[in-house]
């Protein structure tokens, strides 16, 4: 990744928000078109480490979130690339008309970074939380999505962004990410899956938090009852890998994913469309926030309570390698 | 400055046409927003023929003052310019709103050259128009932002969060248009959401504000002109206009915001817009 340095130690000592302000500053150290706006929120989401380098590059529009993504289309037109952050929930729904009408419909170059995404503003409460934006989100045209695992590939993602044309929403959490990469391992292309761990008895598809969780999960899997989860890191959700997927139904037969979102819209929609038009039979379940508004608490803590902790994925598991398949002699035929 | 008496009667000759395009245009749309097409005729007429620093041999040239149409609603008062400068075929306007065709009632940035912005949902015209002109102080450049407002639309808060944004990083360079012809789809807009007093609010937002009669081309000309010149604020001109301007038997009739009409009333109608332009031309020559 060109100009970052980062490492697992240093990642670990910067909340995935930080790495992002970063990342964000690397860019604009290359790139005078790059520019940052945010809706009083420079602080909390760290895009105003821009401005210690860069003052005159960080636009504050104050609280006022339809403003500020009209704004950033109108700079992205002039030709600059604007790096929009507030968090995920007023960006997926205050903003949502001037983010469908003024960036996706216009397709114009605008980045949005939209932190304490999930359940991981978890105390705050469902005003905060924001487990309905990868849906809504989804079903704008020429948006790409993103959903980093950790601190790296939101590094990762930010500065692929700035290369993909068009705008990009990459979704972040607050505070700190438990690492799921260093930079040697992370092969972060917008659009590839990154398989984290071998495995043909099940697969285990996730984005975001989840990742962690996921890998974890497939060693207790391992470890303790001996079944071969397979790992994907879905960290973009659209456009979807749809290979991946497809290989996933073919040599496992058995899919769960898991986001820190509702269970509907999100990654398990996504993923379960994919499967479906594929004609191939798969057992399949969705693990993530189950069509509720969130209890308050700590992100761990609701993420264990909605059961997509490492342990819940690992029961989850269970449960579906208990599922029977009838013989299919025609299992091969398509690929 | 303003209008020398020759480019009074040409801009007068040319806003005399495009209400004629524009009510041509409608026709052939079956049916389309004419009452602030042609509200907004005069304004866009010195615009497109006097002010803004465009080219329509290239219509993405960096350097151009931008035109942004807030009321996107009015795709059918602009299009006929778009077409008459060069932009777009003028054989194209007869496909308005049909199936297929590259023009729409919201008119698309993407499909229309020398369009700067696709708008249709209100209130998002000014906030975009912000980000062209901090752009181009960001970028080093000279060019203007103009951006056109409808009165109704001014009931949006977004438009007052980019009131708030432009007067506080100091957009000189940012131009509204407010085409106030104080009729919305439901009636009047001081019956429907009062507005008064309404270059107050804009004052008290910190915007240099102009008032001036928007069907008056020597008046408005100079008003466009104090607004280039203007200093450290942006700057609004609020244009009293009537909504259907130029056609009698409909002007200040809210109830003619959309309307369609077939081939004989177009034609009457042109007259009464050929009627309006004489009296007009004689009265301000």
């Amino acid at each position: 990744m060109a100009g970052l340095t980062y490492t697992i130690l240093d990642a670990t000592n910067m909340s995935t928000a930080e790495v992002y302000g970063k990342a964000l500053e690397h860019l604009a150290d290359n790139y005078d078109n790059v520019v940052g706006l945010t809706a009083d929120l420079a602080k909390s989401t760290k895009i105003g480490v821009l401005a210690e380098k860069h003052p005159d590059r960080l636009y504050n529009m104050g609280i006022a979130e339809q403003n500020l993504f009209g704004v950033a289309a109108g700079m992205a037109s002039a030709g600059l690339v604007p790096y929009v952050s507030t968090f995920a929930i007023f960006t997926s729904m205050r903003a949502l008309d001037q983010v469908h009408t003024d960036i996706c419909y216009q397709n114009l170059n605008v980045k949005m970074i939209a932190t304490h995404g999930g359940l991981s503003f978890g105390q705050a409460g469902s005003t905060h939380h924001c487990t309905e934006d990868i849906g809504i989100m989804r079903t704008m045209a020429n948006l790409t999505i993103v959903v980093p695992a950790d601190g790296i590939s939101a590094a990762e993602a930010v500065t692929a962004a700035y290369s993909k044309e068009g705008p990009v929403y990459i979704r972040l959490n607050r505070g700190y990410d438990q690492p799921v990469y260093d930079t040697s391992e992370c092969d972060f292309q917008i659009g590839k899956s990154i398989e984290l761990a071998e495995g043909s008895d099940l697969t285990i598809i996730a984005c975001g938090a989840a990742v962690y969780r996921a890998r974890e999960a497939a060693s207790i899997l391992r470890n303790s009852d001996g079944i071969h989860a397979r790992v994907i890191d879905m960290h973009t959700i659209k456009p979807i890998d749809r290979d991946a997927i497809l290989k996933a139904v073919h040599d496992t037969r058995r899919i769960i994913t898991v986001e820190d979102h509702n269970i509907i819209g999100g990654l398990g929609s996504a993923v379960a469309e994919v499967m479906a038009e594929s004609g191939k039979a798969c057992a399949f379940k969705r693990l993530g926030v189950p069509d509720t508004f969130s209890i308050i608490g700590l992100h761990e803590d609701l993420m264990a309570h909605y059961g997509f902790d490492m342990n819940g994925i690992a029961s989850a598991a269970r449960e579906l390698m208990n599922r029977d398949f009838e013989e299919d002699d025609d299992w091969d035929d398509e690929l | 400055m303003g209008l020398s008496e020759k480019e009074f009667l040409e801009l007068d000759e040319k806003a005399k046409e495009m209400r004629h395009l524009i009510l041509d245009t409608v026709q052939w749309a079956g049916g389309a927003h004419v009452g602030g097409s042609l509200s907004a005729a005069d304004i866009l007429t010195l615009l497109y023929y006097k002010y803004l620093n465009i080219d329509p041999g290239k219509p993405d040239w960096e350097d151009r003052d931008r035109f942004v149409l807030s009321k996107g609603h009015i795709g059918v008062g602009l299009a006929p310019f778009l077409a008459d400068k060069g932009y777009i075929d003028r054989e194209l306007l007869k496909t308005y709103n049909h199936t297929g065709s590259s023009l729409g009632m919201h008119l698309d940035k993407n499909k229309v050259p020398g369009l700067d912005a696709s708008t249709g949902s209100l209130g998002h015209g000014l906030p975009i128009s912000l980000g062209m002109a901090l752009a181009a102080k960001q970028r080093g450049k000279s060019y203007k932002t103009w951006c056109l407002l409808g009165d109704g639309e001014c009931n949006e808060g977004s438009v007052w969060e980019a009131a708030m944004a432009a007067s506080h990083h100091k957009a000189d360079n940012l131009i509204a248009m407010v085409d106030r012809n104080r009729c919305m789809m439901d009636g009047s807009t001081e019956d429907v959401m009062a507005l008064e007093p309404f270059a107050d609010k804009w004052r008290a937002f910190g915007f240099n504000v102009l008032e001036v009669d928007g069907h008056d081309l020597k008046a408005l000309a100079e008003a466009m002109e104090t607004a280039l010149e203007a200093g450290d604020k942006p700057t609004v001109i609020i244009c009293q206009t009537v909504k259907g301007c130029g056609v009698e038997s409909i002007s200040g009739d809210y109830r003619y915001h959309y309307a369609s009409f077939d081939p004989e009333k177009t034609r009457l109608f042109k007259e009464e817009i050929s009627s309006y332009h004489a009296k007009r031309r004689e009265e301000k020559k």
